[in-house]
């Protein structure tokens, strides 16, 4: 169990680029494939980890270690999905000048960034519409797409920062539902 | 011990304190603590400079993971070899285990607690705002013509309607951008492989595409 939780944090480590968003799909396939999570599940994991600070995926990986295996599971699986981070910025830190203006490495990265970009759009699309196929027009609904929407402009448009705006939906959550 | 060493243990201590206390505010994402790692770092103890800080931008934008982690693996690497990236990868690492552990532990007393599956889908509900303002931010760097507009585009197509594996689509993004590099260059075609450098010097440090 615990290796499992290892070699499957490793990966997604991996392949983490573009940050925490554009793997967690990745994750959430890793782990329901395992039966760890249900989506519903890792959709409270998700709520969860994006309210602590750090990294939304080490976040969550460090929940569902927890939950599979206590607290030993928790830093086995983040120590998993940190690792390929520390190992590759010491590599790249020592190779960098090199490789920083490599024409391969760009074209790599100009074919990457949208790909990371897709994950994420669909990463929203997911998490945001995915419940919504038993309860098409729900008070839940509504209340979610309210919240969603006033969060996008206060982080847009007055510049709230996003730890408060979090804060404010749990109080909407809790005033809504 | 002899002096080399003590200083050298003295470095990994003072690592140590410098990234704990950054762990905790990177509420709201990697670069947002840039502009606090900059501070720390540069300003105030002047173990790096300027240059460097650049240099260390883009490796943590550009290799995978988190930003907070990549900076602090980075920072340790420079001044204290492999030991220091381990010691400030540890400590900017530590603060929110005990957080998320926090978190966790308060949510399993609470779990049947009406009020508490409120916030939580409340939270939801935000957190998907925060995706959709990391998807505008990382479409703006990384959609630079019509070619990266296609990649992207069937990158959500395959993930909606297909089965496919999201690995397979990060080990397929960095072939396509090397063909279509590879294509346009053959064809004569100009080629642009970044977003130029924005003016606005803070654009830098806020793209919190990474949270």
């Amino acid at each position: 169990m615990l290796w499992q939780l290892f070699i499957v944090f490793l990966k997604v480590g991996l392949v983490s680029f573009g940050g925490g968003y554009a793997v967690l799909t990745l994750i959430q396939r890793e782990a329901g494939g395992r039966g760890w999570t249900d989506l519903e599940e890792f959709q409270e994991v998700v709520a969860m980890a994006g309210m602590a600070p750090g990294s939304i995926a080490t976040n969550a990986a460090t929940l569902i270690g927890y939950s599979e295996a206590g607290i030993l599971g928790a830093i086995i699986a983040t120590v998993g999905i940190i690792l390929p981070s520390l190992i590759l910025v010491i590599l790249i830190s020592s190779f960098f000048l090199r490789l920083h203006n490599n024409a391969w490495i760009k074209s790599s990265f100009y074919g990457l960034r949208p790909i990371v970009t897709g994950l994420i759009i669909y990463a929203a699309v997911h998490f945001g519409f995915g419940r919504l196929g038993d309860a098409a027009l729900s008070w839940t609904m509504v209340g979610m797409l309210l919240i969603c929407a006033g969060s996008l402009a206060l982080v847009t448009k007055y510049k709230v920062h996003p730890f408060a705006v979090i804060l404010l939906s749990a109080v909407a959550g809790i005033v809504l539902f | 011990m002899n002096d080399a060493q003590i200083r050298r243990f003295k470095l990994l201590g003072q690592l140590f304190g410098v990234f704990i206390r950054i762990g905790p505010s990177t509420f709201g994402g990697g670069y947002s603590m840039i502009t606090m790692i900059e501070e720390e770092i540069v300003h105030k103890k002047g173990w790096m400079n300027e240059e460097e800080m650049g240099e260390m931008v883009t490796i943590a934008g550009s290799a995978p993971g988190g930003v907070a982690v990549n900076s602090s693996a980075f920072i340790g690497y420079r001044l204290a070899g492999i030991l220091g990236a381990v010691t400030a990868v540890f400590a900017i690492t530590l603060p929110t285990f005990m957080i998320v552990f926090l978190l966790s532990l308060l949510s399993t007393i609470f779990k049947d607690n009406e009020k508490m599956t409120a916030a939580l889908q409340g939270i939801h509900a935000s957190i998907v705002a925060l995706i959709i303002v990391a998807a505008c931010k990382m479409w703006k760097s990384s959609i630079l013509d019509t070619a990266t507009l296609l990649i992207a585009a069937s990158a959500v197509f395959l993930l909606l309607f297909t089965d496919i594996h999201s690995l397979y689509l990060i080990l397929g993004g960095p072939l396509a951008g090397i063909a279509v590099i590879l294509c346009k260059r053959q064809l004569g075609m100009a080629v642009r492989t970044e977003k130029p450098p924005s003016e606005d010097k803070r654009e830098l440090h806020y793209p919190e595409y990474y949270i």
